[in-house]
């Protein structure tokens, strides 16, 4: 009979436990049943903070019902575990229920501590801990204009960066004199506290409340002992967490005496049968109110219950977040504790930067570091730390700032092949130079075949690290030059160009590069300089810079003619502008397709006939489609609103609205979008650079798709976007890739490569983390007012139109084309269909 | 061998710096070259033998190494200004062609 193991609570931890039984390669012999006081199975609480930025309770989800039934887990909801029969060897539920177990594990979690303040329980006094507590947090916050957190630790900040984006007025009230108390010492903590009152919050320490009574401005008020006082009109309270420990404790299993329930180094409680994991536990009289060693001990309890040896030693206390979009880290030993113990301390108020390390008496280990404002150092102190690695012989070098880049280099080559890079799955430096040997190259590459960064994002820039120094042994070229004429990235070259004010290619070629630049260099300079400074891109002076298609104005074909392609902004047009490309087209027996992006392709075109060609369709009152840009091509377009019975808003109003204002404007790449008139997607938005889908609520924004050779959907970005908010993020969205995209990468790649993923570009584009969101949209802006249709121009332009001719010296047209009819309309004559006499060509147009 | 004569056929203010034109010389198509950077230019065939079309003048010019080079605008083979050569199939070589620049007019034998 197969055994019977009760998991008591499912949060991370009891997932993760389950997760690993059912795929353990004795799960056959074991019957799981899991129950949970919340009304949905584990979520991301670690990722908690994200709901406020868009994401959906679904998003958080860690697994799903689906799931727990096909691998046979029984799971009961809402029905709280309250008492346990030690005799008969059952759980007995609120409701009533009673369940056997052979092996009960407990991982109740833990409850945010209230502090006993007289008027703690008003309506609008909240905590920060379960979805159901965020929807709370959500209603509260639309009536609220003031919030006050209660509590300056990790959470009470998460907290307050809540309240922040929910646009209310943030105070933090913090007991201790600085915050973060236990994982920063003074001086990063006076740093953080200075960041973020730049951001707007404000914080007071050193405060405690003595009451909640009703406020005069605002709801409450909140008196505190040294006889100052804060109105507002929510508080949420974030003093830290207690140990879930009631069921243990009534039934009389082994607590501590401030709580947690007492287990030994497989997590077995005193009682055999029963474990504890997660917060709840208590190890060597220590909470661990993190998720990796809770994972950690998933992993021991199921060790030890399946007949394995694994221990449970104690874990690395080390974090690394953002937190109201300012970066911090605290390693081992923060506080310098340790007897005998030495610091290094660098600090720079001008850059806000404050990095401080621990070092053991004889200055050889390293035992502990607190970094704030730059945390690139992370990886490599926690690493030194946890694997009790050697200092180098100039410690200082490793919190110093780099003069030439090579401070950091020390890091990974002295790690060892099993120091723990991501913990959140588990990947060792060995797994991922495996994946690096077995073809990985990307970042992408390695999160899709280990895992590794893609849980809280911590270890992203250690995984680059392990994986660029694994690069480099196999002789792969990691360099990010963009060729060899500068020496430097694409994003470099961009930020040379428009911090030194660069406005033309031979200047940056002077100051920045060697040679006669190339077929590489050129385009992606004339882009970046389009970008920035959208002069005329046939201005003589970029002339030479450009690709063939962007000087004709065309994409050329492969016997050298043109196609032409004007734009159908979002996919509209009129019977007479469609007669009119269509008589275009009759006249100069060009071959006609309909692309994918709504809009007409007209083939065939000789270099010679561009101009005459466009001088149609622009008096038809067409413009340059782009088609040939590394630019806007398309806005596709469901009907939307105005016809279709389902359609909840104007998609093609607003396909219109965003082809004109984006038209082109030079990116990296091509940029396609998407609008749908409603969730029925019609104009398949999400597989677009920005898609854009009509809800009930508003516009949802969806961000770096791409259909084509590697299919990506697109991350959903936010939702419930009003016209002009829409339009604001989609302009710092796509500006910030035009500033920071590599030569050619598409917003799918870019997305994929970038450090901290999608979080990362929504702290820059909603909570403007890094303080550029005015710049980007006066950037666009400028762009924008600088649009001219080139086909509108040159067609206007005797001097511009004497290019567009095949020979310099001649008016006759290039001998070597040939055309035959197929389904009415020409193609190019095959090389065997050339060679053979009795083909019939079809007569060029003059 | 009796030498061609130079044959003008355009005006080097025509030929924008960096960029290439086509000329028609004796039933020839020649793809002319100007390096601003060197005050330079070049003439090569305009034919490119793989992509099997007449584009060369259409191609970015830049130099690889210390060769001074035109990319096809189709498929993006190098080709050697000064002999003609293609850098990535060397089998392929296009012709080259004398070329001056006398009194403001750009000549080419061919």
């Amino acid at each position: 009979m197969k055994k019977r193991i009760v998991v008591v609570g499912n949060g991370m931890v009891g997932h993760k436990f389950i997760d690993n039984l059912v795929n353990h390669a004795d799960a056959d012999q074991y019957q799981v049943i899991t129950f949970s006081e919340e009304p949905r199975l584990a979520y991301d609480r670690v990722q908690l903070s994200k709901y406020f930025s868009g994401s959906t309770a679904e998003d958080l989800m860690l697994t799903s019902e689906d799931y727990y039934t096909e691998k046979s887990v029984e799971f009961i909801l809402k029905d709280k575990v309250v008492d346990l029969d030690f005799e008969n060897k059952e759980v007995i539920t609120a409701s009533g229920r009673r369940e056997g177990y052979d092996k009960l594990v407990l991982a109740t979690g833990s409850f945010p501590f209230v502090p006993p303040i007289p008027g703690n329980n008003g309506e609008h006094c909240l905590v920060y801990r379960t979805i159901e507590d965020l929807e709370a947090i959500t209603r509260s916050a639309q009536q609220s204009k003031i919030g006050v957190v209660v509590g300056g630790g990790l959470l009470g900040l998460e907290a307050a960066a809540a309240l922040k984006a929910a646009g209310l007025e943030t105070h933090v009230v913090e007991f201790a004199p600085r915050l973060m108390a236990v994982q920063l010492d003074e001086g990063g903590g006076k740093l953080l506290r200075r960041k973020i009152e730049a951001i707007g919050v404000k914080v007071h320490t050193q405060k405690a409340t003595n009451e909640i009574v009703a406020g005069t401005e605002a709801r409450y008020r909140m008196n505190f002992a040294d006889g100052s006082h804060l109105e507002t009109d929510m508080i949420l309270f974030s003093a830290g967490i207690r140990p879930q420990d009631e069921l243990a404790r009534k039934c009389g299993i082994q607590v501590g005496e401030r709580g947690g329930i007492v287990v030994d180094n497989n997590c077995q409680t005193n009682l055999d049968d029963v474990y504890a994991i997660g917060e709840c536990a208590l190890w060597n009289n220590r909470i661990y109110g993190l998720v990796a060693p809770g994972y950690q001990m998933a992993k021991v309890a199921l060790s030890h219950i399946t007949g394995g040896s694994e221990q449970f030693m104690g874990a690395d206390m080390s974090t690394k977040l953002k937190l109201l979009g300012v970066d911090v880290a605290s390693i081992g030993d923060a506080h310098g504790a340790t007897p005998g113990s030495l610091s290094y301390t660098y600090s720079n108020d001008v850059e806000e930067v404050y990095k401080r390390m621990i070092v053991s008496a004889d200055n050889k280990k390293l035992l502990g570091a607190v970094l704030v404002g730059d945390v690139e150092a992370y990886g490599t102190l926690q690493q030194m730390c946890v694997n009790g690695m050697d200092l180098p012989e100039d410690p200082n070098c490793l919190i110093l700032p780099s003069v030439d880049g090579a401070g950091m280099a020390i890091g990974v080559d002295a790690l060892p092949e099993t120091a723990m890079i991501c913990s959140c799955f588990d990947v060792s430096k060995g797994a991922i130079c495996c994946a690096v040997q077995d073809g990985a190259r990307t970042m992408g590459d390695i999160k899709a075949v280990t895992k590794a960064s893609t849980g809280c994002g911590g270890c992203s820039a250690l995984t680059k690290q392990v994986m660029d120094a694994e690069l480099v042994k196999l002789g792969v070229e990691v360099s990010n030059h963009i060729c060899e004429h500068f020496p430097h990235s694409r994003q470099e070259l961009a930020d040379i160009v428009r911090i030194k004010q660069i406005k033309s290619f031979d200047d940056l070629l002077d100051q920045h590069g060697h040679g006669l630049g190339c077929e590489i260099c050129k385009p992606a300079v004339a882009s970046i300089l389009a970008a920035f400074w959208n002069e005329f891109v046939l201005d003589k002076k970029h002339i030479g810079l450009q690709d063939t298609n962007d000087i004709f104005l065309g994409n050329m074909q492969k016997d050298g003619t043109y196609s032409i392609v004007p734009r159908v902004a979002g996919g509209e047009i009129t019977p007479d502008k469609l007669i009119a490309l269509g008589q275009v087209a009759k006249e100069y027996k060009l071959y006609t397709k309909i692309t994918g992006g709504q809009r007409v392709d007209l083939f065939g075109a000789q270099l010679h006939q561009l101009p005459a060609i466009w001088k149609k369709l622009v008096d038809a009152g067409f413009e340059t489609g782009h088609a040939y840009g590394k630019s806007l091509r398309t806005v596709k377009s469901c009907v939307g609103s105005t016809w279709c019975r389902y359609g909840v808003l104007d998609s093609v109003g607003m396909a219109i609205t965003l082809e004109n204002r984006y038209k082109g404007v030079r990116a990296p790449h091509k940029i396609k979008f998407g609008v749908s008139g409603c969730t029925r997607e019609c104009a398949e938005a999400q597989s677009k650079d920005f898609g854009v889908i009509a809800t009930e609520t508003g516009w949802s924004l969806y961000v770096c798709g791409n259909g084509g050779m590697r299919p990506r959907h697109a991350d959903l970005f936010a939702t419930g976007l009003d016209d002009a908010t829409l339009i604001k993020y989609i302009d710092r969205v796509m500006m910030f890739y035009i500033r920071t995209g590599d030569r050619l990468q598409r917003t799918s790649v870019w997305m994929e490569n970038m450090e901290g993923g999608l979080d990362y570009l929504k702290q820059v584009v909603i909570n403007d983390k890094l303080g550029l969101c005015a710049e980007l949209e006066e950037q666009m802006a400028y762009n924008i007012s600088q649009y001219q249709c080139e086909w509108k121009t040159t067609v206007e332009s005797e001097e511009l139109q004497k290019r567009f001719k095949h020979f310099i010296n001649a008016d006759v047209p290039d001998n070597n084309l040939a055309y035959v009819v197929e389904r009415e309309q020409i193609r190019p004559a095959t090389a065997l269909e050339r060679t053979n006499s009795s083909i019939q060509f079809v007569e060029l147009v003059d | 061998m009796s030498e061609k004569p130079w044959i003008s056929v355009c005006e080097i203010d025509d030929l924008f710096p960096d960029t290439g034109v086509c000329a028609l010389v004796n039933n020839q198509q020649v793809a002319i070259f100007r390096s601003r950077r060197l005050d330079e230019v070049f003439a090569i065939s305009n034919y490119d033998p793989i992509g099997e079309a007449n584009v060369l003048s259409r191609g970015i010019i830049g130099s690889i190494g210390d060769e001074v080079v035109v990319a096809s605008p189709l498929y993006k083979e190098h080709y050697n200004l000064r002999t003609g050569e293609c850098l990535e199939k060397p089998e392929y070589t296009v012709a080259v062609y004398p070329v001056r620049v006398d009194d403001g007019l750009v000549q080419v034998q061919a």
